[in-house]
């Protein structure tokens, strides 16, 4: 169905990872090391799973006609709430203890998440805020939650069934890569397998005609915010647990403005209505390689900024079907509004 | 007149879009100081040609010339500049900017520099009001454009046109939403402009209206020219003949669905509903195998009498039963539950999602009923869809294309089937024959006798007081805000107008 949008994100990828492998000839080498796949595309793989998680959610968000700009608190949320539950601490034998039981430190905080997805939900369907703001509340307060939780400080985790999240493998393949595929999977079996898909696609289109219909618009967008505050949640176990510990300042910074950005790169339109889940997936991707790219280049610290944002606009012009055009037009030589 | 100059001249226009060919060697020809009439069924093409002069579409092939000169637009901006400007039904004045601005928008005159520059807004208004004055419209410049009346907008839509330097005027349904008097008042002004050699294009639906004021018109059919004609040389019923592509057989008004419908017991009834503003406390009842006729005068509580039976709005009172049970009816979702279809005035804004395509916008309304855990199978979506499809004659390249490719009067007849899927007990019909072309139209009215007779309660609501008396088995009147009266079967137009009027 979405075939013909999956096109443009895929050749601006494709181009990414070309350019890579120019600058760096060991860039698409995969090596098979103790049992796992090594490489630079494995890690561009691994480190772009919570964007994808996060982004996948964020996708449905837009296609309602909404948006969340506070995932990257929540991210920070959940991976506090797990840290603190887990912490962990040498018992009398030496051998390292959770606080609670893994499992219970994971639900709580996934449960927080969604929690948190759903005051969101709450404001813009039942308060009628518009979204940038019902979320921008959440965006600021969030942190301050996390904050308060911490007494500021980096929580760090020392129980090691911890770490599998973030940095274990599972035949041969990162475990958080395996979370974002399923997470891909199960969502497009719902979208498919259900009438989810044609409700938020109706609702995102036109949301009048699709109360007149008859759906229940009100409490699909509910689950919908509530969902993408869940993978928020999941994208904040991820990251905490790659990097052992939770800070509840940088724990998911700036993840909603990358995010959007996936989305749009996947070709979702920002007013809603058509969506493309595959597409988000490959705007991580395009996302998480040029971070990689910039790294391997070697740019300095302080030209980061500038420098991906001067892709990120790159990028953005060769998406642009209307950009495209008018290179097409100039190439022709063609002279737009001409006058008798 | 047949000697007039030419203002514009379009040859063998072609225009093709997937699955489609729109346009198939079409000509126009608009002599200045004319009143030009397009006429064609939905789907004849009148949209892609408009679209084309307007510089929206480019042509596939064909040639346009502006008094002798070729032109090709390429934007709208463009046809504007060239003297080709379009109003169409929905005017598209800025709501929120003066009715100066919006006639100025796109040349405001300037302040020279040496008064500090920027836009000259006295200027701007004593502009504005000249225009409005040599066009005799007396419309307050300073007045926002959003607290205008439609028909008043649709006049200074006109005047931007006008004073944009329009030679060619394209008016595409500029009265489908005006009262008797608000038409004439538009007519008058075309009048004027018709004396001062402008070229005008004029799209509509009403027959009558092509005869009062048209010099002239054309006939497409399916993308093909039929012909051009002079208008007293071809009478109405020659027109729709030439329309509809066959001799029209003398229309018989409908058999009612049935004899009396008084014996049986009521499907729906509403109690002392109200909404402040909206409806004066109302009683309505509605049985099965009925058509219940709605009349009134735009504003009289028609739509919003519908719109608080499907809980579209929240009613401040009244008591809703469906077969004699009260019913649970806080939203449209509930009222889909109980059965209940309702097909919105607003095709537009509140009926058609335009990007789905004719299955999913057919199948949607049903699945909402089912909810997200039944799941429509697209296999179950198609076979519904090209049933309905089929049955309605809805004209479509395929079902999936995306609605918001088809026609007006198709996309009505698709949001008639999305109801008819859900089998539904009680249907609203919110003016279902606006804007549709006079066979479409007899269609639908069939189709909504056949549902009544298959044993559907229908509410039939319609400004055309014809309309309303032929399908009707019962009418009820509503007049400012409320029920007014009641009329049986048979009654003819002239009592219904007599209760409109309270004579």
């Amino acid at each position: 169905m979405n075939r013909a949008g999956l096109l443009w994100p895929a050749i601006t990828l494709a181009l990414l990872l070309i350019a890579s492998a120019v600058f760096n000839p060991s860039f698409l080498t995969l090596a098979w090391r103790d049992g796992h796949l090594y490489g630079s595309v494995i890690d561009i793989l691994n480190h772009a799973a919570p964007l994808m998680v996060v982004s996948m959610g964020m996708t449905l968000v837009i296609a309602v006609r909404g948006l969340d700009i506070s995932v990257g608190a929540v991210v920070a949320i959940a991976a506090v709430v797990a840290a603190l539950m887990i912490g962990g601490s040498y018992d009398a034998n030496g051998a390292v203890a959770s606080k609670y039981p893994l499992w219970l430190a994971l639900a709580t905080a996934l449960t927080a998440a969604a929690a948190c997805g759903l005051w969101n939900g709450l404001l813009v369907v039942k308060a009628g805020m518009q979204p940038i703001v019902a979320t921008l509340i959440l965006m600021v307060a969030g942190r301050g939650i996390a904050q308060l939780l911490t007494d500021g400080q980096i929580i760090t985790v020392y129980y090691p069934p911890y770490f599998t999240i973030g940095n274990g493998f599972l035949l041969g393949i990162p475990v958080a890569l395996w979370i974002a595929a399923l997470l891909w999977l199960g969502l497009q079996l719902v979208l498919s397998r259900t009438a989810l898909g044609l409700f938020v696609r109706a609702i995102g289109g036109n949301p009048e005609a699709a109360r007149v219909a008859g759906v229940r618009a009100g409490a699909i967008v509910l689950c919908v915010y509530t969902f993408c505050g869940l993978a928020a949640g999941i994208a904040g176990l991820i990251v905490s647990s790659n990097v052992k510990s939770a800070d509840a300042n940088n724990a998911g910074q700036l993840f909603e403005l990358d995010a959007i950005l996936a989305v749009t790169l996947g070709g979702t339109a920002l007013t809603g209505g058509r969506f493309n889940l595959a597409g988000t997936v490959l705007g991580a991707l395009i996302i998480q390689t040029l971070t990689s790219m910039i790294y391997s280049l070697g740019v300095p610290s302080e030209l980061n900024l500038l420098v991906k944002a001067a892709l990120v606009f790159a990028v953005m012009l060769l998406q642009s079907a209307e950009f495209r055009a008018l290179v097409a037009r100039v190439a022709r030589g063609k002279r737009a509004g001409a006058t008798p | 007149m047949a000697d007039a100059e030419i203002m514009l001249r379009a040859r063998d226009i072609s225009r093709a879009f997937p699955g489609v060919q729109a346009l198939a060697g079409v000509d126009l020809t608009l002599r200045a100081g004319e009143v030009h009439a397009l006429m064609g069924q939905n789907g004849a093409g009148k949209s892609t040609l408009i679209k084309i002069l307007t510089g929206v579409e480019v042509p596939d092939a064909g040639h346009i010339e502006l008094v002798g000169q070729p032109i090709t637009p390429e934007t709208p901006v463009h046809a504007q500049r060239l003297g080709i400007s379009a109003v169409h039904q929905e005017s598209h004045l800025l709501p929120n900017l003066s009715v100066a601005e919006n006639i100025c928008a796109g040349r405001y005159p300037r302040r020279p520099w040496s008064r500090g520059g920027g836009i000259d807004w006295r200027e701007t208004e004593r502009r504005a009001s000249e225009l409005l004055a040599s066009l005799g419209l007396a419309l307050d410049v300073q007045q926002l454009a959003g607290g205008l009346s439609a028909a008043q907008q649709q006049l200074a839509a006109v005047a931007r046109a006008v004073g944009s330097g329009a030679r060619v005027l394209i008016l595409d349904e500029p009265t489908s939403s005006l009262d008797a008097d608000e038409v004439q008042a538009l007519f008058e002004l075309l009048r004027r402009l018709r004396a001062k050699g402008v070229a005008i294009l004029f799209v509509t639906h009403f027959l009558d209206q092509v005869y009062e004021i048209c010099d002239r018109m054309t006939v497409l059919r399916n993308g093909k020219l039929v012909g051009e004609y002079e208008c007293v040389a071809l009478d109405a019923r020659g027109l729709v003949s030439a329309m509809v592509g066959r001799e029209l057989a003398e229309v018989e008004p409908p058999a009612s669905a049935m004899a009396d419908g008084t014996g049986r017991p009521p499907v729906l009834t509403a109690r002392n509903l109200s909404r402040r503003g909206q409806l004066k406390p109302t009683d309505i009842e509605m049985r099965a195998g009925e058509v219940l006729g709605l009349a009134g005068l735009l504003g009289s509580g028609r739509t919003e009498l519908a719109r608080l039976l499907f809980a579209l709005d929240a009613r401040d009172s009244g008591e809703i039963t469906v077969d004699g049970a009260p019913a649970h009816l806080e939203n449209p979702a509930d009222a889909l539950r109980l059965g209940l279809a309702f097909c919105p005035e607003d095709r537009k804004h509140s009926g058609i999602v335009a990007d789905l395509s004719v299955r999913e916008n057919i199948a949607l309304a049903l699945q909402a009923r089912m909810g997200l855990g039944k799941f429509l199978k697209v296999a179950e979506q198609r076979a519904l869809a090209e049933k309905l499809v089929a049955a309605l004659g809805v004209k479509t390249a395929s079902i999936e294309t995306p609605i918001g490719q088809l026609s007006g009067g198709n996309q009505q007849k698709a949001i008639i089937a999305r109801w008819l899927a859900t089998n539904p007990r009680v249907l609203i019909l919110d003016e279902p024959t606006r804007g549709i072309d006079i066979a479409a139209k007899q269609e639908l009215m069939h189709e909504i006798l056949e549902l009544a007779r298959g044993g559907t309660a229908v509410l039939f609501i319609s400004a055309e007081i014809d309309e309303v008396v032929r399908v009707s088995d019962r009418i009820v009147v509503m007049r400012d805000r409320a029920k007014a009266g009641e009329l049986p079967r048979g009654a003819p137009e002239d009592a219904v107008y007599a209760v409109i009027a309270n004579t």
